[in-house]
């Protein structure tokens, strides 16, 4: 097992039962994601699948109240709605390679579930998801998609009944079903080697960024923003950038309601180091290390970890980390609405608000903010949210 | 010869399998957890794991997932499961193994955990979520105060990868009898034997099964090679326990056997 840290975060902390199935992927990125074979077909599928490349769009009316040049990665126009399709498409093919016939995957917003029966489907693989039950009940129109899709989805009531629990079913259903299932992880977390795996698959974010940017400008943006839930559209984004000493990279994490003391998502402002999920990471956690719940008013953010790169990327410095409360996520999202004619989900809407709510931070300068998902799943959160109601 | 090993040697010689019940530290309850783990002790039990809850037991089963969330919602933890080892160093013929997910070990920090189970009488550890390539460091300070790190191996694990735990292991190595998580099945996975018989080639430590157990008819399946030295069994335990009866009832059946 080789590369399997960033820094002193990563490694592979898992039962030995699934260690096999993880050195098989580790083997099958090693020795065919590189072929020719695999990148056209992967390349035609996202290509004319999922609708890349995806557009950056410059945003006039926000640039001029904000003083800053601000652009957006369109990857709430990709297939399914979100950049999710990205790694679920190339982890779907590296599966069928390697033989397997079905897919299991977690999900926390639905959109990685949604992603994942999709590409199965495209793909031929039968696919099973597993989901908190809190989730199924604040995203029940991606749960009907993942069904219409021919998913199984199995609702997990253990636990906080959120992501974490959801991936903590997902592995225990993988250990039984290894010889004949991948696991489609959905964020750049997780044992070795599903963090270098899903960057390597979101990569193609920041790589159509810097070269759009570069072929339109002729120069880099100032900097690069998105959201860090467990991080994936982040590293995405982020990784083609970070030779570039010129270009600033925030990363943006849920701070839930900001009350002190409140839940959140924020274990890389607010955690200590730990291990969850198969990785050494940023976790929110107790004095006994129990793992603590976590919350925010994205799903697709709900999660106590974060992926082990983005630990190390704190660590150093390269990228800064800040955090966005759930309210003001909800006011980018209606600024955004409003002024540029899109409608974001709330995941991306923290990393906008990061822009609104500092604009000295980036003042004259261009940013490129990664939209991530667009808000149609989040029609039910915004609307109980406008009516005083529940906000989750 | 770790302690653990030296005892389930002494039993074979007996010509019986060592029993090792798992007992998650507080279950069923405060009250009920040290007379159940005593009476384990006075009735036949050779090694008694305790199980150290953590919040997120990946490897485990619904009825020590439920025990696990139980005793740490009545406030169980790692601190108070060490103290109160430390509080009854030498009541206890059997040996002891902490047995638990690596997060609150790493919390509690390797070193004092490491000198604090050395100091109450602790003999092994086993981690579920910590396999070969992450174990060297906790290995080697457990190693140096003569505390066994217990591998786990199971169906799908190759002869290579037992031999590179059999290199370092000390105590007993654990077969996972099933490809799944911890509780009790009916039928064994058809494999187990042959994974008895690869560990038994591979490793010169007694080998124990576990997972799934719950009848000791279950091992009169197996063909005399791949019997093995030792019997693990927790879910089971459990349930008849949080049932309201006896330790001491439920390790009978198993003497007998």
């Amino acid at each position: 097992m080789k590369n399997a840290y960033f820094g002193e975060f990563g490694g592979c902390f898992v039962p030995e039962l699934l260690m096999p199935p993880l050195l098989e992927v580790e083997a099958a990125m090693r020795e065919i994601m590189p072929e020719p074979e695999f990148q056209s077909e992967l390349e035609d599928l996202l290509r004319n699948f999922a609708g890349r490349p995806t557009p950056l769009t410059h945003c006039p009316t926000l640039s001029e109240e904000l003083g800053l040049d601000l652009w957006l990665k369109r990857e709430d126009l990709l297939h399914t709605g979100a950049h999710k399709i990205n790694n679920t498409l190339g982890q779907a093919l590296l599966a069928k390679k390697m033989g397997k016939t079905a897919l299991v995957a977690e999900t926390g917003a639905g959109q990685h579930g949604v992603a994942t029966a999709a590409a199965a489907a495209r793909l031929g693989l039968r696919c099973t998801i597993y989901m908190g039950g809190e989730d199924v009940a604040r995203q029940s129109s991606n749960v009907l998609r993942m069904r219409l899709l021919g998913a199984e989805v199995k609702a997990v009531e253990n636990g906080t009944r959120t992501l974490k629990d959801a991936i903590n079913e997902a592995l225990r259903a993988w250990i039984s079903s290894q010889e004949s299932t991948h696991y489609c992880f959905g964020t750049a977390a997780g044992p070795h080697p599903f963090p270098t795996l899903v960057r390597e698959l979101q990569s193609v974010i920041g790589r159509e960024a810097r070269a759009r940017f570069l072929e339109m400008t002729g120069r880099l943006p100032e900097a690069v923003v998105a959201c860090v839930g467990g991080g994936s559209n982040a590293i995405g984004l982020f990784y083609p950038f970070l030779g570039d000493a010129g270009v600033r990279i925030v990363g943006v994490e849920a701070a839930g309601t900001g009350d002190p003391g409140c839940f959140n998502s924020a274990p890389l402002n607010l955690g200590v180091p730990g291990v969850l999920h198969g990785n050494y990471t940023m976790l929110l956690q107790n004095n006994d290390g129990q793992i603590e719940p976590s919350h925010s008013v994205s799903a697709g953010l709900d999660y106590p970890g974060v992926g082990p790169e983005h630990a190390w990327l704190h660590k150093t410095g390269r990228v800064k980390y800040g955090m966005v409360k759930d309210a003001n996520a909800l006011s980018a999202f209606h600024r955004l609405c409003r002024a540029e004619g899109i409608l974001p989900a709330l995941e991306s809407s923290h990393a906008l608000s990061y822009v609104l709510d500092h604009p000295k931070e980036f003042r004259g300068g261009a940013v490129i903010v990664n939209l991530s998902g667009r808000g149609d799943k989040d029609m039910g959160i915004v609307g109980d949210a406008l009516r005083g109601g529940k906000t989750y | 010869m770790n302690t653990l090993e030296r005892k389930i040697r002494r039993v074979g010689d007996e010509g019986r399998a060592a029993l090792i019940p798992f007992l998650t530290a507080g279950f069923p309850d405060q009250s009920r957890f040290w007379p159940s783990i005593m009476e384990l002790d006075e009735h036949g039990a050779d090694i008694i794991e305790i199980g150290v809850p953590f919040s997120d037991p990946v490897a485990d089963g619904p009825v020590v997932e439920d025990a696990s969330r139980r005793v740490l919602a009545d406030g169980v933890n790692l601190r108070g499961i060490m103290k109160e080892l430390l509080e009854r160093k030498g009541l206890l013929q059997s040996g002891v193994v902490l047995m638990g997910y690596l997060n609150p070990f790493l919390r509690y920090g390797f070193e004092k955990l490491a000198d604090d189970a050395a100091a109450a009488g602790v003999h092994g550890f086993i981690i579920p979520d910590m396999p070969f390539e992450e174990s060297a460091a906790f290995r080697d300070t457990l190693k140096q105060r003569d505390i066994a790190l217990i591998p786990l191996v199971g169906p799908n694990t190759s002869e290579d990868r037992m031999r590179l735990y059999a290199a370092e292991s000390e105590g007993y190595v654990y077969v996972v009898s099933v490809m799944g998580t911890t509780g009790e099945r009916g039928a064994f996975d058809p494999r187990v034997a042959d994974t008895l018989r690869r560990a038994r080639s591979v490793f010169s430590l007694p080998v124990a099964l576990g997972f799934g157990l719950s009848e000791p008819a279950q091992l009169e399946q197996f063909p005399a090679d791949a019997r093995p030295d030792a019997v693990v069994f927790g879910s089971a335990l459990l349930r008849h326990l949080d049932a309201g009866k006896s330790a001491a009832e439920f390790l009978r059946r198993w003497r007998q056997a």
